[in-house]
């Protein structure tokens, strides 16, 4: 029987009594694995993100969803470490979601940057009660104690007492205020390559993702939506579908109208089944043609300006050289590989969700509401994610799982197709980019504009929050520049369309540093400098972002020669909203009118690495995500509709396909910063670039695809 | 519906379904087998993959009634210990990112190696190419491969 504590009871009960033991009563709760869930008794928990059993077992709270990105090692390194507990002793526990840990929200590569203070604390608060309770066993004083790897040592005796063996005594003391932190030269678990903790699980199969979730008398939903975004439910003929073995009931949802059945097979074909009339509405008519002819008539609208400095106007009209383009990227579905999925068990008095998802709050908020119940009452347990890239912030699964629970009255998973995942994204917005830049006699950049043209995700979702036009989101990337430019503007016109629109991994730097990056490389070829040395000497007064690049630089071999047939582009990300710059440098060659990545190195800033390896990671999964899009991913619309559907017309990179990817990182004494999308925003431009030294041929629009 | 008998990790289990249900959802559904995993249901990514008499296999596109009688391995019946030499390669490669895709690229890795104890790097290319990962692993699955082929094997 596995053992989980109640958060929310938990912190009733202890609040106010500095860790004393946990009393709390609890909900009788399902967890995961659908066996009932218990409490545990007699362990210290000094604060909500750990507790500590007699027999030494550190459990470890992570608030973040684990999406692949690594949270549920990195996160618990940090407490560990200024907990000095015994790595081997930690095991980790996944919060239901819960106001106690702050936002839950993963996204926006923000894990562990804006968890680490609060993380250090929590370790070193309980740190410190621990040394106090040993000392007073000991009977001497806190400041001749130590702690190590999981015990308190009396240093002048050598005497030592594991942390297990002083539950008690802990429990009965406050919580330091202000405990002391560690120096980073004493980290002995950070900054160490440290194994997953959710490897083991993911190689058995055992690993319990949303689709795997297992609960007493669960049933399956699948939904006929309108093909059309906004399209309504007109009337429904369901003979047919009834008809399927295992089809239970039919019922409309707000989305559409969901089958219901005892197994996902017959609920996929009950849903096939159903003859539905849709009124398609105002967006039948939309296709990629009728949006690209918008987006270049926005292009000469109003702007509004994000960001600006000197006069570009007149610094541009006497540039002795101008350059001007213009670039195009693309809508892109997610297609996380776990289709979008979630379990709803809603009782009169209470609701439980098991979801993979990344707002676990945002799901609770959305359930207590549809449920018309106190939040209190509805407990959501986030399972491991196959995938997130920013997909699973959209509550629109959860909505379609509470609506048809609420129809059965029994526990009910919605799970999509991947023609279903396709079909109802929240895209990548599509964007149109008009630069241009101006130069001196000496081939130094005086003047820039870069203007975007493109829909909002806020200005969609929220319009009452933008002001005077600006999205700030949607210029990220292309403000705050790397480059010392001294006349430039900054500018955006929202294009907003009927096609929902999200966050994608990295969102709008994913388009923006694209165009900026390309036209970089071009306003270098217009002054006839090397693109690395033009970038650089934009840089000179910025000693972190120069840094960067001189690493990207020396590690690829930047100026050396290369075996014929190969070619290389380098591309600048900005600190931009994961305050983290990478510069990559990628080496290709063209077969067959196809471009090859074969080595991609990456050179980050991302302040003091927590685990060597996981930023490996996050480089080596931001660059493949990122060159599926450059060489591949498109979504196109046709009557209103996405045309594609499935991995065969929205094909994603392969192994053979798949570059070596390098990751260096500068040393650095600096908190984190965010490492999940910084990998992403400069691939495509660098291999943008280096296609252009292959093929004397400029690319201005994504996919990369060459004539 | 029809009472089938199937074989599966190597015990023999009685699934009430009807012959042309997909394999995969008789055992994630009917057999509460949820390691195999449901990626795209068209056969195109692989993530469902299990091995029928030692073959590699799309369980998507595979109905449960044309394989009455074939021995199948999922996920679930490599090593109860996680021991099988392609999961230690797999922990030691630090190969999975959300691990979705795991499986099906595990029971992929352990045809190939059944068949070509020391498979080239095209011929890893060529059976690994079509189980898709959205996260990126590829890298680390090609070094796990061939950690597994210089270490033995998988007998
Ligand atoms: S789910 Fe079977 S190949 Fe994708
Ligand atoms: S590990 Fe996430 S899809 Fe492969």
């Amino acid at each position: 029987m596995k053992t989980q504590l109640n958060r929310r009871e938990f912190i009733r009960v202890s609040a106010g009594v500095g860790g004393g033991l946990v009393l709390g009563v609890m909900i009788p709760a399902f967890d995961a694995y659908g066996e009932l869930v218990e409490q545990k008794e007699n362990e210290f928990v000094p604060n909500v993100w750990l507790r500590i059993a007699r027999d030494g077992t550190v459990t470890i709270l992570v608030a973040r969803s684990e999406m692949g990105q690594g949270v549920r090692t990195a996160l618990p390194m940090i407490v560990a470490e200024e907990l000095d507990a015994d790595w081997s002793k930690v095991r980790i526990e996944q919060a239901v979601a819960s106001a106690d840990y702050g936002s839950m929200g993963t996204g926006g590569s923000t894990s562990v940057r804006t968890s680490w203070d609060r993380l250090r604390k929590a370790g070193a608060s309980a740190r410190m009660m621990l040394l106090q309770a040993a000392a007073g066993v000991w009977g001497v004083k806190e400041t001749e104690c130590r702690t190590e790897a999981g015990a308190v040592i009396h240093k002048p005796t050598g005497r030592s007492l594991p942390y297990g063996d002083l539950v008690d005594a802990a429990s009965k003391l406050k919580a330091p205020e202000n405990p002391p932190l560690k120096d980073p030269k004493d980290f002995r678990i950070i900054g160490r390559k440290t194994p997953r903790t959710d490897t083991p699980e993911k190689v058995d199969g055992s690993a319990v993702f949303g689709i795997d979730v297992k609960v007493p008398g669960l049933l399956h939903a699948a939904v006929a939506r309108c093909p059309v975004f906004g399209g309504k439910v007109v009337r429904y003929d369901d003979m047919k579908a009834k008809g399927i073995d295992g089809v239970k009931r039919v019922a409309q949802i707000d989305s559409g109208v969901a089958v219901i059945a005892n197994s996902t097979w017959s609920a996929f074909q009950g849903r096939d089944a159903l003859a539905v009339t849709f009124d398609e509405g105002s967006a039948a008519s939309l296709s990629s043609e009728t949006i690209a002819t918008m987006l270049g008539e926005y292009a000469t609208k109003k702007a509004a300006v994000a960001e600006k400095a000197g006069d570009v106007t007149s610094a541009m009209a006497s540039a002795a050289t101008k350059v001007s383009a213009s670039f195009d990227a693309p809508f892109l579905a997610h297609a996380t590989m776990e289709p979008m999925n979630t379990t709803a068990w809603v009782q009169k008095d209470r609701c439980e969700i098991w979801a993979p998802t990344q707002d676990p709050q945002g799901y609770r908020r959305e359930a207590a509401r549809l449920c018309a119940l106190p939040e209190e009452k509805v407990i959501v347990h986030t399972t491991y994610l196959g995938g997130g890239f920013g997909r699973r912030w959209e509550t629109d699964v959860l909505v379609e799982a509470v609506q048809c629970s609420k129809a059965a009255g029994v526990p009910v998973r919605v799970t999509w197709t991947r023609e279903d995942d396709m079909r109802h994204d929240f895209y990548r917005p599509v964007s149109h980019h008009l630069l241009s830049g101006g130069l001196s006699a000496e081939g130094k950049l005086v003047a820039f504009t870069h203007r975007i043209v493109a829909p909002s995700i806020t200005g969609q979702s929220s319009p009452e929050r933008i002001k005077d036009g600006l999205d700030k989101g949607a210029v990220e990337g292309t403000v705050n520049l790397p480059y010392d430019i001294p006349n430039m503007q900054i500018e955006y016109v929202m294009a907003n369309t009927p096609v929902p629109i999200g966050s994608w991994r990295s969102v709008y730097p994913s388009q923006n540093v694209f165009a900026l990056e390309c036209f970089i490389d071009e306003l270098a070829g217009a002054a006839g400098k090397d693109p690395f040395e033009f970038r650089r000497a934009l840089m000179l007064n910025r000693p972190r972002m120069l840094r960067v690049l001189e690493l990207a630089a020396e590690k690829s071999g930047w100026g050396k020669p290369l075996p014929a047939g190969r070619y290389r582009g380098i591309a600048f990300s900005p600190p931009s909203f994961f305050r983290t710059p990478v510069a990559q440098v990628a080496e290709i060659s063209i077969d067959n009118r196809s471009v090859r990545v074969h080595r991609v190195v990456c050179a980050i800033d991302c302040g003091i690495v927590i685990n060597p390896d996981g930023l490996a990671v996050q480089m080596e999964g931001g660059v493949v995500y990122g060159l599926s899009a450059a060489l591949k991913g498109e979504i196109t619309l046709k009557r209103g509709r996405v045309e594609q559907g499935n991995f065969d017309d929205y094909p994603i990179l392969t192994l053979e396909e798949t570059p070596v990817v390098e990751t260096y990182s500068v040393q650095s004494n600096e908190a984190p910063t965010g490492t999940g999308e910084p990998g992403l925003p400069a691939i495509a431009p660098a291999v943008a670039n280096a296609v252009f030294q292959a093929t004397g041929k400029r690319i201005r629009r994504l996919p990369i695809r060459l004539g | 519906m029809a009472i089938l008998t199937l074989s599966i990790n190597g015990t023999r289990r009685t699934v009430d379904v009807s012959p042309d249900t997909p394999l995969l959802w008789v055992l994630r559904d009917a057999l509460g087998l949820t390691g195999t995993k449901f990626g795209c249901g068209q056969g195109l990514c692989g993530s469902c993959t299990v091995l029928i008499n030692d073959k590699p296999v799309r369980s998507c596109v595979t109905t449960v009634g044309s394989i009455a009688g074939a021995d199948i391995l999922t996920i679930e019946g490599l090593s109860p210990t996680r021991s099988h030499p392609v999961q230690k390669a797999w922990i030691a490669e630090e190969v999975p990112q959300c691990g979705y895709c795991q499986p099906g690229q595990i029971m992929a890795a352990v045809a190939l190696l059944k068949e070509k104890p020391h498979p080239s790097d095209a011929e890893i290319d060529d059976a690994m190419n079509g189980i898709l990962c959205r996260c990126g692993t590829y890298r680390r699955i090609k070094k796990a491969v061939r950690r597994v082929a210089e270490e033995g094997g998988v007998r």
